[in-house]
C-alpha cells in the first residue's frame, strides 16, 4: 500500500501485513460505511483512476462488491472476465499483464484459480494489485470484512475465539482469516473432516477440532465455509447428506452451545449442506452485515492503495491545525 | 590425482595416449610429442564424472536443450559420460531412436552420451519395449522416467526380463494416486502457499513396491532421485537383505528444502519436490553411508517462458549439469561429510558401475578410456545462469557462490572443455 | 513539529473572536433562523460548537450542527497519498438552509473548495457562509471567508496552529516553525 502509511504497492495477503496495518484498514473502513448510507453514495477520492477487475474465475459477489467500492470512490472501472477475453485463447498471464500496463491502468483487482497468481502479476506491473482471491492461497479483503464484522458485533477481536468450519484445505478465506485473526490476537481453531484439514496447520498456532460439537462448545464465532460440491466427487467426503449430519451448522447443534455464537459465512451458501437455513437467517447470523462491510473494507483498501509519492506525503504530514 | 577406484590420492603425473590412460606415476617423462599441462597445487585430477540421469530433450524439445548443448553442458560441469533420459517427444522406445541419440552424442564431440531407452512402448506403462534390440542399439538402461511404472505387473516383468541383458530398470518412484495434482512438498509451506502437496508417502509407497519386486525377481532396480527419509530406510533395509537395488540423489535434494519454494519460485518446482530439512539430512547421510550410491543431476531443462508463469502451470524440473560439482562440494565436502575422494567416488566411480558403461569408465587405471576431469575444489565462483552451456537457465542456484571450478574435461584423450575462460 | 510556538491569540482572544463572529453571523443572517453550522474535521468541529454555544446564549436557540471530513474530496490524493485517519461526516438536513462552514485556518482555499463540493452532494442550501478563526492569506482559489477571527501574517517556514481543548487541552492560536526532517 502507499508508502505514506507504510504499506507496499499491493495487497496480496494478510500473511505479510502487520497488526497495525490491518487495524488501519479496518479503521479507515469505518467512515466508508457512512458513505454508503448517503443519498449520493459517491465521493471523488479516486476520480480519474482506472481500475481493471481481472477475473479469471467466475465470481459474482466479490466482483460486484469491488465494483461498488470502485464506483463509490468515482474510479473508472473495466471488468475483464477470462471467459470473454483472449486469456482462454492461450494468452499468458505475463502477456495480459504487459497489455494492461501498456494501457496505463492504475490498479488491478485480480481473481485467479492459481495460488500465487496475484503476486506473480504484482511483481511484473507497476500498477497497484489487489488480490481478490488466488487459488487456495489468500482472499485478504474477505478476511478483512470478516474481521470488521466481528469487531462491529463483539467490540473487539483480541481474545475472541473464532472457529473456521468446513473445507479448510481448499480455502483461501480460511488462510487469510487465520493470519488476520492471529495477528489481531484472536484465538483461532479450525474444524472439518480430517480429509479437508491441511497438513501442518496446527504449526501456525491454530487448534484443530475433530468434532463440531467440541468447536461449538469452545467458540464465540463460527465462520462457516462453503463446501464445493466437487469435493464429494473427488472423494474427500462420502456424501453431502453425511456432511450435513456431522459437519453442518444446524440450530439443534447451536442450541447446545454454552453462549451465543456469531455465525459468519463468506457466501454463496449451500443451504442444507454446510449451514441450515434457520441458522443462516437466524438471530446470530451476520452474513448480510458481512456483505455490507465488504464494500466498506474494499473502499478502504482501494483508497489506501491509491496514489501517493512518499516524499510529498512526508511534507503533507506537517501542519496539524493548518490543513488547507 | 584422486581415483577411489584404485585407492589413489597422491601427487602424480598422468599420461594419456591414443585416447586411453597410458600410465600414471611420479615424475613421468612425457614423450616429445605430448602436450603437457601444469596444474596448480590445489587442483585435482579425477576420473571423468558420470551422470546417470539427464534430460537432453532431443528430439521434440530442442528449444529447451539439444543432445549437443546438453553434452557441452555436461562437459562444462566435469561430466565425461551422461545418460540421456528417453522421455522425449517421441520417446526413445525403438532401436532407431536409440541410434539417433548415440549418433548425435558422438557428433557433439563433448561428453559421451549414453541413451537410456523407454521401458514401455511410448512410456505408456502397458507393453514392454524390445529391450534386447534397444540394448544392442546402445541403450544402457530402461526407464519411463518422468512418470512411474504404475503397474506392479509390468514392473515385475521388466525386472525379470532385463536380467538377460544386464541392465537396470531406473525407477521414477511415485504413486500417482497419492501425488495427485501436487506441485510441491506437502507440509506447512504448501498449506500457507495454498499449493497442492505431494506427501513423502507418494515416493515411499512406490520405493517399497520396487524393492519388494526386485527381491522377488532378483532384477536390478535403480531408484532415481531419492528425496525422502522413508525411501532411504526402505533402500537400506532392502540392501541389508541382499536385494539388487541401487539409488541416486540429486544435488538439489541434497541442498534445498521446500522453504525455497516460498514466493512461488518456479525454478524450485521439481518432481520429486524439495522436501523438509529432516529429509535433506537423511539423503545426505544415506549418500555418505552408501545406502544411496551416487549423485545424479536429473538435469531437466525448461525454456524461460515455460517457467515464467503461474506455479501450478509451470513444468517440473531444474538444470543441474553445470552446478552439480559446486553444490556437492558445498553441501558434502565443506561440512566434512565426505572427503574429496568420497565425492569423486559418488560422482564418477560408483555411477559407472550401476549401468553397463564401457570397460574402464569411472577409473584412471592404465588402459581405461581417457576420460578425465580436472578441477580446482577451492576456487569459488558465482553461479551465472546466463553463462551456462545448457540452452536453459532454470536453476535454483542462480547467484550462489559455489566452490569448485572445472578446469579441464577430457574425453577419450581430447580436451572438450577448458574452464579458464570462465574464470 | 516543534511543540513550542509563538502565541498569537490566547484563550481570551479566541473567545472574544468567537463572540464577535457569532454576532456577525446573526447580523448577516438576520437572526438564527434557518442557520446550520457545519464544522470541518477536526478543529473546525470544535470551533463550530463554541460558536453554537455563543449563539444559544444570545438567541436562546440550539442550532443544528454537523461535521464534515473533506479527506475523500481532496484534490491531492495522487500527489501526497492517502491519509489513514478519516473523521466522521454527519450532515443534518441542509436543503434551503443557510449553512455556515466553520474551519480553523483559511489558507489556500482548497479545503473549502472540497467542503463546498462535498456539501453539494448532501443537498442544496439556500446560502453558504464561510467562517474561519484565522485567515493567513495565501489563497490559491477565488474563495474568501465571510467571518474571520484574526488575520495573521505568517513568515516563511512558519505554520499556524489552532489549539482546542478537546484535542489539545487548551484554546489558543500559535505560530510554529515547520521542522524539516
Amino acid at each position: 500500500m502507499s508508502a505514506a502509511i507504510g504499506f507496499g504497492k499491493d495487497l496480496i495477503g494478510l500473511e505479510h501485513l502487520t497488526a497495525e496495518q490491518i487495524r488501519t484498514i479496518l479503521d479507515v473502513a469505518e467512515p466508508f460505511k457512512e458513505v454508503s448510507e448517503r443519498a449520493i453514495k459517491k465521493v471523488p477520492a479516486l476520480r480519474g483512476k482506472t481500475i481493471v477487475n481481472l477475473f479469471f474465475e467466475p465470481s459474482t459477489r466479490t466482483r460486484v462488491s469491488f465494483e461498488f467500492a470502485e464506483k463509490r470512490l468515482s474510479a473508472d472501472t473495466v471488468n475483464i472476465a477470462a471467459m470473454g477475453s483472449s486469456v482462454v485463447k492461450g494468452e499468458t498471464l505475463v502477456d495480459t499483464a504487459r497489455n494492461l500496463e501498456a494501457m496505463r491502468i492504475d490498479m488491478v483487482v485480480i481473481r485467479h484459480s492459481s495460488s500465487g497468481a496475484a503476486r506473480f502479476l504484482a511483481e511484473r506491473i507497476p500498477s497497484n494489485v489487489i488480490n481478490a482471491g488466488d487459488g487456495q492461497h489468500e482472499h485478504p479483503t474477505q478476511a478483512l470484512l470478516d474481521l470488521l464484522t466481528v469487531r462491529d458485533r463483539l467490540g473487539r477481536i483480541e481474545g475472541v475465539r473464532v472457529c473456521i468450519a468446513g473445507d479448510i484445505l481448499h480455502s483461501r478465506v480460511a488462510r487469510s482469516n487465520i493470519w488476520g485473526l492471529l495477528k489481531l490476537g484472536a484465538e483461532v481453531a479450525v474444524c472439518g473432516p480430517p480429509t479437508l484439514v491441511p497438513p501442518g496447520i496446527h504449526e501456525l498456532g491454530v487448534c484443530v477440532f475433530r468434532r463440531l460439537e467440541e468447536a461449538i462448545e469452545w467458540a464465540d464465532v463460527l465462520n462457516v465455509l462453503r463446501l464445493q460440491l466437487e469435493r464429494m466427487e473427488a472423494g474427500y467426503i462420502p456424501s453431502l447428506r453425511e456432511y450435513n449430519r456431522h459437519f453442518g451448522i444446524t440450530s439443534a447443534r447451536l442450541g447446545r452451545a454454552p453462549r451465543d455464537i456469531l455465525i459468519l459465512h463468506p457466501g454463496p451458501m449451500n443451504r442444507g449442506v454446510e449451514i441450515d437455513s434457520d441458522v443462516a437467517d437466524g438471530p446470530h447470523s451476520v452474513i448480510l452485515h458481512q456483505v455490507t462491510n465488504g464494500v466498506a473494507v474494499r473502499m478502504a483498501v482501494l483508497y489506501l492503495l491509491a496514489g501517493g509519492a512518499p516524499e510529498r506525503a512526508e511534507a503533507a504530514k506537517r501542519g496539524t491545525g493548518d490543513e488547507s | 590425482m584422486i581415483d577411489p577406484s584404485q585407492g589413489l590420492d597422491d601427487r602424480v603425473d598422468l599420461l594419456i595416449a591414443d585416447g586411453r590412460i597410458a600410465r600414471w606415476g611420479r615424475d613421468l617423462q612425457a614423450p616429445e610429442s605430448a602436450e603437457t599441462v601444469d596444474l596448480a597445487p590445489d587442483c585435482v585430477i579425477s576420473p571423468g564424472f558420470v551422470d546417470l540421469h539427464a534430460h537432453l530433450r532431443e528430439p521434440g524439445g530442442e528449444h529447451k536443450e539439444t543432445i549437443a548443448s546438453g553434452a557441452r553442458a555436461a562437459a562444462a560441469g566435469g561430466f565425461t559420460s551422461v545418460c540421456a533420459m528417453p522421455n522425449t517427444d517421441p520417446p526413445i522406445d525403438d532401436p532407431a531412436a536409440v541410434g539417433f541419440v548415440r549418433a548425435e552424442g558422438m557428433r557433439a564431440g563433448a561428453a559421451r552420451v549414453y541413451p537410456v531407452a523407454a521401458a514401455t512402448v511410448g512410456s505408456q506403462g502397458t507393453q514392454m519395449t524390445e529391450i534386447g534390440e534397444l540394448v544392442q542399439a546402445g541403450a544402457v538402461a530402461v526407464t519411463d522416467d518422468g512418470r512411474p511404472i504404475a503397474s506392479s505387473k509390468i514392473m515385475r516383468r521388466l525386472l525379470e526380463y532385463t536380467q538377460t541383458f544386464g541392465i537396470p530398470v531406473l525407477s521414477h518412484a511415485e504413486e500417482l494416486a497419492l501425488s495427485g495434482n501436487g506441485v510441491m512438498n506437502e507440509g506447512l509451506i504448501s498449506t500457507t502457499l495454498g499449493l497442492q502437496g505431494i506427501p513423502n508417502a507418494a515416493e515411499d509407497v512406490m520405493v517399497a513396491r520396487d524393492v519388494i519386486l526386485a527381491g522377488l525377481t532378483a532384477g536390478h532396480v535403480h531408484i532415481c532421485h531419492v528425496s525422502t527419509q522413508g525411501a532411504v530406510e526402505l533402500i537400506r533395509a532392502a540392501k541389508a537383505r541382499g536385494v539388487n537395488v541401487t539409488a541416486e540423489v540429486t544435488p538439489h535434494h541434497l541442498t534445498l528444502t521446500d522453504e525455497a519454494v516460498q514466493g512461488y519460485r518456479t525454478e524450485c518446482k521439481v518432481n520429486p519436490p524439495l522436501r523438509s530439512r529432516a529429509d535433506v539430512e537423511a539423503v545426505r547421510a544415506a549418500l555418505v553411508e552408501g545406502v544411496i550410491d551416487c549423485v545424479a543431476t536429473d538435469h531437466a531443462p525448461h525454456h524461460y517462458e515455460e517457467k515464467e508463469r503461474e506455479f501450478d502451470d509451470a513444468p517440473f524440473g531444474v538444470v543441474g549439469l553445470e552446478t552439480a560439482l559446486g553444490v556437492s562440494l558445498k553441501v558434502l565436502v565443506e561440512p566434512g561429510l565426505l572427503d574429496l575422494a568420497g565425492l569423486i567416488d559418488r560422482l564418477a566411480c560408483r555411477p559407472a558401475r550401476i549401468v553397463p558403461l564401457p570397460e574402464g569408465t569411472g577409473t584412471l587405471a592404465a588402459g581405461a578410456p581417457g576420460d578425465v576431469t580436472v578441477f580446482d575444489p577451492t576456487k569459488r565462483t558465482r553461479v551465472r545462469p546466463e553463462r551456462f552451456h545448457s540452452r536453459s537457465r532454470n536453476t535454483p542456484f542462480a547467484g550462489w557462490e559455489l566452490p569448485g571450478v572445472v578446469l579441464l574435461t577430457i574425453v577419450g584423450g581430447r580436451v572438450v572443455h577448458r574452464g579458464e575462460a570462465q574464470g | 513539529m516543534a511543540e513550542e510556538g509563538r502565541l498569537v491569540m490566547d484563550e481570551r482572544a479566541v473567545r472574544r473572536a468567537i463572540e464577535r463572529m457569532a454576532r456577525e453571523i446573526l447580523d448577516r443572517n438576520g437572526g438564527a433562523e434557518d442557520l446550520v453550522l457545519i464544522g470541518i474535521q477536526r478543529r473546525g468541529v470544535e470551533l463550530a460548537s463554541l460558536l453554537a454555544a455563543e449563539i444559544q446564549k444570545a438567541e436562546g436557540v440550539e442550532l443544528p450542527r454537523g461535521s464534515l471530513d473533506i479527506t475523500l474530496y481532496r484534490d491531492d490524493l495522487s500527489t501526497i497519498g492517502p491519509r489513514p485517519v478519516i473523521g466522521e461526516t454527519h450532515i443534518p438536513d441542509i436543503d434551503g438552509r443557510n449553512v455556515v462552514i466553520v474551519d480553523d485556518v483559511c489558507y489556500t482555499g482548497r479545503t473549502v473548495r472540497a467542503a463546498l463540493d462535498e456539501l453539494s452532494d448532501f443537498g442544496r442550501p439556500a446560502r453558504i457562509y464561510l467562517c474561519a478563526l484565522v485567515d493567513r492569506g495565501g489563497r490559491e482559489l477565488p474563495i474568501q471567508p465571510d467571518f474571520v477571527g484574526r488575520h495573521v501574517q505568517v513568515g516563511p517556514g512558519e505554520t499556524v496552529a489552532v489549539l482546542v481543548p478537546e484535542i489539545d487541552g487548551r484554546l489558543a492560536v500559535e505560530l510554529r516553525k515547520v521542522k524539516r526532517e
